[in-house]
């Protein structure tokens, strides 16, 4: 990002220079390069603009004074700490540390079981030869890409009539039926990176394959599985629609309560408190994503499958 | 199992008979474990959604529960037929006396075409948008250049963030005395105009959604060696050329299943426009989707609400049908191609 081309970009450079004889040819071919690196490092600057500017002006906003608002300036002329007490703040009906509680628990329900039932089938698809592989990849994949909305009629009529609703289970329920298969093609497509020859060794050595699976497999495997859990937590911490109808004010998610934010008026937004609460749940969630950064995008591109 | 191995035919060598059948005890052990490991999944599938689809498939054919027009009684429903999807796809209502009528203007029925055409305006355009932005970023993440970390840690602040709040973030970016109009020198309505509030979800649907284009076609420019690129340019293609004919068609197929489950997950839109513009926007339609249409009708109905979820379903799949049957998607072989290039 500097203006100086650094030793990493001249080795490219280098890397890159064809090898005409030509000096003029070669002084053009050079200034070509230099032009395209220039273009690199400015698109490069648009990029990270685009991505950030938005987040930066939620953090930036949840430090305004709630009189200054819609101020512009790029850091608080009147900085506050006080929408974050507006934003805990349960004298508007709002319940936002209830509600992290909540997400926390839901999120940790539904990766959990679905880490507990899900790891044996990826290990399956992974490792095992059997018929309808294919079909059983198919039809965990096709889950995944479930439409929500098709969930959520009957289930608002079932969890209505068994008296469900607004309870902590009808909301982790469907939450698996994305978190489940998600985690299964995650975590497939790590098992089939691992070294199994490992194994291979422990069967010599005496272990039945379901020893070797808990002695051998499962600690090499702790770091995809820790990934896939970040996955599903987060597809689990970021669920809106479902948590919308099913929810009451005691068990509704973070994501339904900051839609649902209230202010001291009626008709009058609450920018500055909303900021805050979305800075909140947002922030670690990047801290965690930037620390397993090189893991999750390897989950990611590898599940295929949006959390 | 042993009787069919007594029972080998008898052309069968002898010597090579105990390899054979150690194979297939073998893999028939393995089949085995794999049903055993696989089976809790399937069922826990089976009862978190394959019981809410065929239960709602039922109840799509029911009538909804209301006030008989005839002895203005509370009636439970009973068999429907079509009706319920008559009512969706055909505008088609019961008036008082149980006539069958067109739906009026406010009824909910009446905005199943619009919704349908939103829904698919957001996607077409989204996913456009969004493949060829993507494209861009995954182009320069692919590059060597100081500072390229810093990008590719940028680039996951958007998809860590919750759609509801990146809905709840844009609506304060795009409300009246808001930044967006503050640097664009404008005073648009960007939640209530007709056409604003859909490119204010446009726009924060592709702020959000990019990011996972971009890190799934960079995927896939990852598996393409430089020496192809060393190839073609020392037979001296142009860059234009090098990307329609040599990058191009060796990403089609990371391409394509990114596109693939983009339109998938374009077509079940719910968060955005719902809280970004109350699902309404404009004269109160303008950004209502095919989910947010059922999500209004479930307390007016069920079984109406059913059909409806039960038709964007079948939308849904077939959208995924034709795209995997024209454009010859194999997402399960492309995912495990990358990730034997990967290694």
């Amino acid at each position: 990002m500097t203006t100086v081309a650094g030793p990493a970009a001249a080795s490219a450079e280098a890397k890159a220079k064809s090898q005409t004889s030509n000096a003029a040819a070669k002084s053009k071919a050079h200034r070509r390069e230099r032009g395209a690196a220039w273009r690199t490092r400015i698109s490069a600057i648009v990029i990270v603009l685009w991505c950030l500017l938005p987040f930066y002006w939620m953090v930036v906003t949840s430090f305004r004074d709630v009189g200054y608002t819609f101020e512009t300036t790029p850091l608080p002329t009147h900085f506050t700490w006080d929408n974050y007490i507006t934003a805990f703040s349960t004298r508007l009906g709002n319940h936002l540390g209830q509600a992290l509680l909540n997400s926390l628990f839901i999120g940790a329900c539904v990766t959990i079981i679905s880490l507990l039932v899900g790891t044996f089938a990826a290990y399956a698809l992974a490792r095992l030869d059997f018929r309808f592989k294919g079909i059983v990849l198919g039809l965990i994949l096709g889950a995944s890409m479930f439409p929500g909305v098709a969930l959520i009629t009957p289930l608002f009529q079932l969890f209505t009539n068994i008296g469900w609703m607004g309870t902590y289970q009808a909301l982790i329920i469907p939450s698996i039926s994305f978190a489940l298969p998600l985690s299964v093609y995650v975590l497939t497509s790590f098992f089939r990176e691992m070294p199994w020859d490992l194994e291979e060794a422990a069967r010599i050595d005496g272990c039945t394959q379901a020893e070797a699976f808990r002695k051998i497999i499962l600690p090499l495997a702790a770091p995809a599985v820790f990934t896939t859990a970040i996955l599903a937590f987060i597809s689990s911490w970021n669920e809106y629609l479902i948590s919308s109808q099913l929810s009451s004010d005691a068990t509704q998610p973070v994501t339904v309560a900051i839609a649902a934010f209230a202010g001291s008026q009626p008709h009058q937004e609450p920018y500055t408190a909303v900021m805050a609460a979305g800075t909140i749940v947002t922030v670690p969630l990047v801290i965690l994503v930037l620390i397993f950064q090189r893991r999750i995008v390897a989950g990611l591109t590898a599940g295929g499958v949006k959390g | 199992m042993s009787a069919s191995n007594v029972v080998a035919p008898p052309t069968t060598p002898t010597r090579k008979r105990p390899v054979r059948a150690g194979i297939r005890k073998a893999r028939r052990g393995q089949a085995r474990w794999a049903i055993y490991l696989i089976v809790p999944s399937i069922v826990l599938l089976a009862v978190v959604i394959g019981y809410p689809v065929v239960s709602a498939i039922i109840m799509s054919f029911q009538k909804d529960a209301g006030l008989d027009p005839a002895t203005g009684l509370f009636v439970q429903g009973g068999f429907a037929g079509f009706e319920n999807y008559a009512h969706w796809l055909l505008q088609q209502c019961m008036n008082a006396s149980g006539q069958t009528i067109s739906c009026p203007p406010g009824n909910l029925g009446s905005q199943f075409w619009n919704a349908v055409s939103v829904t698919f305006f957001f996607t077409a355009v989204t996913v456009v948008v969004e493949t060829a932005l993507g494209m861009w970023f995954a182009f320069i993440m692919n590059r060597t250049f100081r500072g390229r970390a810093l990008v590719r840690a940028a680039i996951l602040v958007p998809w860590a963030i919750p759609t509801a709040v990146t809905a709840k973030l844009w609506f304060f970016i795009f409300s009246v005395a808001g930044v967006a109009n503050a640097v664009l020198n404008t005073h648009i309505l960007w939640v209530s105009d007709e056409w604003a509030s859909r490119f204010a979800v446009i726009i924060a649907d592709t702020w959000k959604t990019t990011p996972f284009m971009a890190l799934l076609i960079l995927a896939g420019l990852q598996v393409i060696p430089e020496e192809v690129y060393e190839a073609a340019k020392v037979d001296g293609a142009t860059s234009w050329q090098r990307f329609w004919q040599v990058t191009l068609p060796l990403i089609r197929p990371a391409l394509l299943v990114a596109v693939l489950f983009r339109v998938l997950d374009a077509l079940r839109i719910y968060d955005l426009p719902a809280i970004l513009t109350h699902g309404g926007g404009g004269t109160g339609n303008a950004t209502t989707t095919l989910s947010i249409l059922v999500v209004d009708q479930i307390r007016q109905g069920f079984n109406s609400a059913s059909a409806l979820s039960t038709i964007t379903f079948i939308i849904i799949f077939i959208v995924a049908f034709i795209f995997v049957r024209i454009l010859g998607t194999n997402v399960v072989r492309t995912q495990e191609a990358q990730q034997k290039g990967a290694k």
